[in-house]
């Protein structure tokens, strides 16, 4: 069983998306150029989902990557609402009390994000009456807040990350009349979702993480060869501090069953999470709910089983951190990544792949006839040759694609095998999980007129 | 020139010192010249200082020293003929467009021919003949038109079959090509050596020769040159002439006073081979494939082919910058498509060895024409420079005209499309030249078609009205950085996308223009002609009067409120200028001179007004938005407009009054139109531009109004045998010779510059006439369309060439404007020119070869003036322009 290259290709892209940010009068005044996304299922459906706004009514761009776990729906949940709580966070209160009114009074509303969406990434048109309830009240009380400080950038991402998993969690204990959407608001909050979300205004990039995706800027040396520069750090068993403050938040007594075999509670691998309100809630709490709720919920048996040693719940936090960066002249551009990126391949290696591929330029030594005897006929096909090499490098028009074709497809030289690729790309649903990870790109390039 | 020491080319006399571009103050190894010696020390004062001992600095050196000026000094910052003129690939080639740069070559070609005989200096120079191909119909329509210039300038050329080509190059592959131009007396050189030899001949006439200084800048004293600073000292001058290639935009800016030098590098590639086994003879015709964008010439038994890819890579553009210095290398991924083009050309190279590819930059201007003249703001500040790759073949003939710029005041030749002066500050712009040369490069390849517009730069700038004419499916051309609407797509009408549009027959915009000059004639249109330089001139007393009488040649004196139509005359009697004068009080005069007319026009006023506080000259180009209200129906339209009286009585043709139009007050409004049709000029402040333009489109709708571009203004000036300076008129046209004596007032009771010219020809007559030629069996539809530069002959033999050309939608012909020469059929002496003389032959037009008869004509066709409205309007005038 063999696919062909235009068949490898055509799953390659099936999720491709592209944005360039439009230019004005022949010029992009933002600091972004536009950005690539891709996403390549492992699981059956895909667990990540990967989400791209730009503020309206604030300046600045929004994007991120969520990877799910125990179901699609928290994910989903997450990409759908997340960038709604941050707009909202990030808006003066003039414009909140302007939202608010247009609501009372039944007139349009602001538009508050421009989505850039694939066609493949959907929103909920059930429960979007629901979520657009809990945001109204987020910002009511924002405005009743009213603090008239002007919003820093970190407080309003960690508010919001904070506000919805907790908006998450107190729309699956009151439930719904809706039987459908009882149910869904239980599935949201009993899967989990990791978020890595990257807050683009001019020079000032803000990186909220929750969870083990990773975002990595793009660094172009003097030399012109190419280095990363993480930007989050992995909420996981291998980061010392992580594994630190979950122990410093319970009592001594738990230090040695909190963490096993590199697991939360032996069960969850990443330390931060929206849902996952197995390991937020108490366990009467869960009990209640799971009880009653509907009987799908209450035939699963992850959902009924509590986790071992659950003691001093909550265990797990959405809660991201951010880290701010100044972008300057040498920043080219920032990967956001699910893990089943970072599992294959090392940054060092995605920043030189992303790097040559939007330099266009890979560094193939510059040809020197020197004193060395060459014909017009040999240099001639050489040339052809070296273009025929660097056109195959372009049949992605897609960072993430490109990107993604390397992650799965990479030999032991470090070049895309076509034969590798097609293997792992043909297999069967059951068994792709046991190889790769669903994975999720974004890369966003910079605009080095404006840094 | 440069800094640049590239690799070693063997037919290059010196020894290199550096393999690779270096700092010179790293390569102080001192290698005797064969030029001169080294002098100790620098002069303290001279007449001339040059800067650049390239091509351009030694020709202008040579020829002013030949001119009897010896007291001159050239400055080399690294050695001579060490920049861009060492490696230039040495082709001289006449094959040019423009007459001017035809000219130019040709002596060029001349002078190096014997430069050998006369300096003793060995130039390399062999007359191989040049063989440009087409492999296109249109590219061969293209080299035809060349070849019917260069036969009328006594430079043998003919077009050749793919066969004759075979026989004239053994290795070349004819099966794509549909023709070419052969020109037996092109030749090849050594540039670096004619340069040598050029400097070597002007030494021995008294010219000092400096290596080795560099130039920090130029001194300037009330708008004078008064010397120059360099890194070994100052020297006092009177003359300076900035020859320093690519280096000449940074030069110009090094001093206080900035002198604009429009140009900019891109890094050119050709490459060099061994012999063949059977080494190619040395006297084997260059080869110039076009459309394959590439030149080839033996050169040492093998050959040397270069060319000029789609995708230029401009240099420099922050100035001189020592990494980019360093990077110049081969580039030969960059090469490639041109070496397919070479392979393809001749696929027996395939075997033959590679020595290197030389990467040399070079520089190029925004409208692919070379620099020359005297600055506009700095008087004695002399440029040459700019060639567009075609410096050894512009060499000796625009050194030639530089030196006779600077000795005489002016050149032998009208050298308006190379003067300095034709660009401004706005063409400065580093972005707007990177941009630029990028377009420009390719264009050296590119088919040269009628109307072409340059794509980059564009959109600077523009009238108030840019967007609202623009929606309404205006195109536009550019003229001077102005944005010009060239016609109106209708609604749901489709033109050609750009490169399908080009075309030597009729264009596809035909019907188009045909509908807006039938409006013209019928109705009422309005025509945006905004760019349009505008001076204002005006003093306490009588100095702005008493001025403007000497430098004009028609009486100024008139009541306020006329219009008068006038020459700016040189001393010879030519046009400087061609302006419409407005006198709008006692003391104060508003002047309108066309687009391009706006950094010489100011140079040369200023230059000649005296320096007086109580006078004053603004330019407010940019103050107004100019609307031509044109046709019929234009004085119904105005009426509606304003409450003032506009009536053939109380407003009668050429005059001028401020009113109200619509809301809005202090309009300029003149009864003048540029095409002889009945109208008006509507000079608007620009901040009412737009509520003018919407009261005259609303009013007008009842009179059939519509906009109208410049293609219908051409069309219409043209039929009524209106000439346009910078097209037709030039500074060697006088009055006289274009049937204007009625704009002469040679008794107008003061002296003023040109009069003595004129009175002059007025005695003896004119040697040449301007002429309208209507062509009798030119089939519109299916005939190569006329543009300009076409040879005229009467009763078959050359009399001159046409200067503008356009179909009359009236006449359903097409009419061509030039000038008619009488030569002595023995002598080839120059006669004088008389009305019988024109009347009396019967002539043909070549069309790129092709001879279409043509009807003469003096005077143009009364029936086309719709009405007259002043007694003393009747001469039939060309005061018009575009």
């Amino acid at each position: 069983f063999y696919l062909t290259p235009p068949q490898v290709n055509s799953i390659l892209k099936a999720n491709e998306y592209s944005f360039k940010v439009p230019e004005f009068d022949g010029k992009n005044v933002s600091s972004v150029l536009g950005f690539d996304s891709n996403q390549l299922p492992a699981n059956a459906p895909i667990e990540d989902r990967r989400s791209a706004a730009t503020c309206l009514q604030t300046r600045g761009m929004l994007l991120g990557v969520f990877d799910g776990h125990a179901g699609c729906a928290c994910a989903q949940a997450v990409s759908e609402r997340l960038f709604y709580y941050i707009a909202v966070s990030l808006l003066p209160h003039e414009t909140l009390l302007e939202i608010e009114n247009a609501v009372e009074s039944g007139r349009a509303l602001l538009p508050i994000l421009q989505w850039h969406k694939h066609p493949n990434d959907y929103f909920s048109k059930e429960a979007s009456k629901l979520y657009f309830n809990s945001l109204r009240t987020y910002w009511q009380e924002l405005i009743d807040l009213n603090s008239g400080e002007t919003t820093d950038v970190k407080e309003a991402l960690i508010n919001a990350f904070k506000r919805l998993d907790n908006d998450i969690s107190l729309e699956a204990q009151v439930g719904d009349p809706n039987s459908f959407l009882n149910y869904l608001v239980l599935r949201v909050a009993f899967s989990g979702a990791t978020a890595c979300v990257a807050h683009v205004d001019g020079i000032d990039l803000h990186i909220a993480n929750t969870g083990d995706s990773r975002a990595m800027l793009g660094v172009q040396e003097e030399d012109g060869s190419w280095s990363a520069l993480n930007l989050s750090y992995d909420h996981n068993a291998q980061n010392e501090h992580e594994v630190e403050r979950v122990k410093m938040e319970h009592p001594k007594s738990e230090e040695k069953s909190l963490v096993k075999q590199d697991r939360l509670l032996g069960l969850l691998m990443p330390f931060r999470a929206f849902g996952d309100v197995k390991f937020k809630w108490s366990i009467e709490l869960q009990k209640r709910v799971v009880e009653s709720g509907p009987d799908q919920l209450n035939d699963n048996e992850y959902t009924k089983f509590i986790p071992p040693n659950y003691h001093t719940p909550p265990y797990l936090t959405a809660e991201p951190e951010v880290i701010h960066h100044k972008l300057r002249p040498q920043d080219k551009f920032l990967v956001l990544a699910t893990d089943g990126l970072w599992e294959t391949m090392h940054r060092q290696d995605v920043a030189r792949i992303v790097g040559e591929y939007l330099t266009g330029v890979h560094h193939q030594q510059p040809i020197a006839v020197g004193g060395y005897k060459v014909t017009l006929g040999q240099m001639h096909g050489l040339l052809t040759e070296r273009r025929a090499r660097i056109s195959s490098v372009f049949e992605d028009q897609n960072a993430a694609t490109h990107l993604i074709r390397h992650a799965v497809g990479n030999n032991e030289f470090g070049t895309v095998d076509h034969e590798r690729l097609s293997k792992m790309l043909s297999l069967p649903e059951e068994l792709a999980r046991m190889y790769r990870d669903d994975i999720t790109i974004i890369v966003v390039q910079f605009n080095s007129h404006v840094i | 020139a440069a800094r640049m020491l590239l690799r070693l080319l063997s037919d290059v006399r010196w020894r290199a010192a550096n393999p690779k571009w270096r700092r010179m103050t790293c390569s102080r190894r001192s290698t005797s010249s064969t030029a001169e010696p080294h002098p100790v020390s620098l002069p303290a004062q001279a007449q001339v200082v040059i800067c650049g001992g390239g091509i351009m600095g030694t020709s202008v050196a040579y020829h002013l020293s030949k001119m009897g000026w010896k007291d001159i000094v050239l400055l080399e910052q690294g050695r001579l003929a060490a920049g861009t003129t060492r490696f230039c690939a040495g082709i001289v080639s006449t094959a040019r467009h423009a007459s001017i740069e035809l000219k130019m070559a040709d002596y060029s070609n001349k002078l190096y021919q014997q430069l050998e005989q006369e300096t003793g200096v060995k130039t390399g120079y062999m007359k191989t003949g040049s063989v440009s191909l087409a492999q296109t119909q249109d590219r061969l329509i293209s080299l035809k038109r060349i070849a019917s210039s260069l036969n009328v300038m006594g430079i043998p050329c003919e077009i050749i079959t793919p066969k004759q080509v075979a026989q004239l190059h053994p290795l070349i592959n004819i099966h794509d090509l549909v023709g070419a131009m052969y020109v037996p007396e092109d030749a090849l050189v050594s540039s670096a050596n004619v340069s040598l030899a050029l400097a070597t001949a002007a030494s021995r006439n008294g010219v000092q020769i400096h290596e080795r200084t560099s130039v920090s800048h130029v001194s300037v004293q009330k708008g004078r040159v008064t010397g120059v600073e360099t890194d070994r000292g100052q020297i006092q001058c009177q003359y300076f002439v900035n020859c320093a290639g690519q280096w000449a935009y940074e030069l110009g800016h090094s001093g206080e006073e900035p002198v604009n030098i429009p140009l900019h590098a891109c890094e050119h590639f050709y490459l060099l081979t061994h012999p063949l086994k059977e080494p190619l003879a040395s006297n084997l015709p260059t080869i110039v494939d076009p459309d394959g964008r590439i030149y080839i010439r033996n050169w040492q038994g093998g050959i040397l082919s270069g060319g000029f890819e789609k995708n230029p890579k401009p240099l420099f553009t922050e100035g001189r910058n020592q990494l980019e210095i360093q990077n110049l290398q081969e580039d030969w991924d960059h090469f490639e498509p041109l070496l397919s083009a070479l392979l393809r050309r001749m696929p027996d190279l395939e075997t033959l060895q590679i020595m290197q590819l030389v990467n040399c930059p070079e520089s190029f201007t925004p409208d692919m024409r070379c620099i020359m003249g005297e600055s506009p703001t700095v008087r004695g500040y002399f440029v040459l420079a700019g060639m567009n790759s075609a410096g050894i073949s512009y060499g000796g003939g625009a050194g030639k005209y530089l030196a006779e710029w600077i000795v005489n005041g002016y050149p032998s030749e009208n050298v308006w499309p190379l003067d300095l002066k034709r660009f401004g500050t706005l063409q400065s712009s580093r972005t707007f030249l990177r941009h630029r040369v990028m377009e420009v490069m390719p264009l050296m390849c590119d088919l040269k078609v009628p109307r072409w517009d340059f794509q980059t730069g564009r959109q600077l700038r523009t009238s108030p009205l840019y967007d609202r004419l623009d929606a309404q499916g205006a195109r536009w051309m550019e003229k001077h950085g102005f944005e010009r609407v060239k016609y109106f797509v209708p609604p749901g009408r489709d033109l050609l996308d750009l490169d399908q549009s080009k075309t030597f027959y009729k264009p596809d915009w035909f019907d188009i223009v045909g509908s807006e000059v039938k409006c013209c004639k019928e109705a009422v249109c309005v025509i945006d002609m905004s760019s349009f330089t505008k001076f204002e001139i005006s003093s306490t007393g009588d100095q702005a009067l008493e001025s403007l009488q000497y430098l004009f040649s028609n009486d100024l004196d008139v009541p306020v409120g006329h219009v008068v139509h006038t020459g700016m005359l040189n001393e010879k009697g030519g046009y400087e200028n061609d302006c419409s004068i407005a006198r709008l009080s006692k003391r104060s005069f508003f002047m309108i001179s066309p687009t391009d007319q706006q950094v010489h026009c100011w140079a040369w006023l200023k230059n000649r007004l005296p320096d007086d506080s109580n006078l004053t000259m603004e330019d407010v180009t940019w103050k107004y938005t100019a609307l031509n209200l044109i046709g019929p129906r234009a004085v119904d339209v105005l009426s509606e407009l304003s409450y003032a009286p506009i009536t053939p009585e109380h407003f009668p043709s050429l005059f001028c009054k401020e009113m109200s139009v619509g809301y809005a007050n202090g309009i300029r409004v003149m009864s003048i139109t540029h095409t002889g049709e009945p109208g008006f000029m509507l000079y608007i402040p620009i901040e009412y531009a737009l509520h003018v333009y919407n009261e005259v489109m609303n009013m007008g709708q009842k009179y059939g109004i519509r906009n109208a571009g410049y293609y219908a203004l051409r069309s219409l000036r043209i039929e009524k045998f209106f000439a346009f300076w910078g097209q037709d008129l030039d500074a060697f046209t006088t009055p006289m010779e274009c049937g204007r004596e009625f704009q002469v007032k040679l008794e107008k009771g003061m002296q003023f510059v040109g009069q003595e010219a004129l009175l002059e020809q007025k005695q003896n007559g004119v040697y040449k006439r301007f002429t309208m030629f209507i062509l009798e069996d030119h089939d519109t539809d299916t005939d190569l369309w006329p543009w300009w530069g076409e040879p005229i002959f009467r009763n078959g033999r050359y009399v001159g060439k046409t200067t503008s050309s356009a179909y009359s939608y009236t006449l359903e012909r097409h009419v061509c404007l030039g000038f008619v020469q009488h030569f002595d059929e023995k002598t080839g002496e120059e006669l004088v020119v008389t009305t019988d003389f024109i009347n009396q032959g019967e002539y043909e037009i070549d069309i790129a070869g092709q001879r279409f008869q043509a009807k003469a004509k003096l005077y143009p066709f009364s029936s086309l003036f719709a009405h007259r409205r002043r007694k003393d309007e009747v001469e039939l005038s060309g005061y018009q322009r575009e």
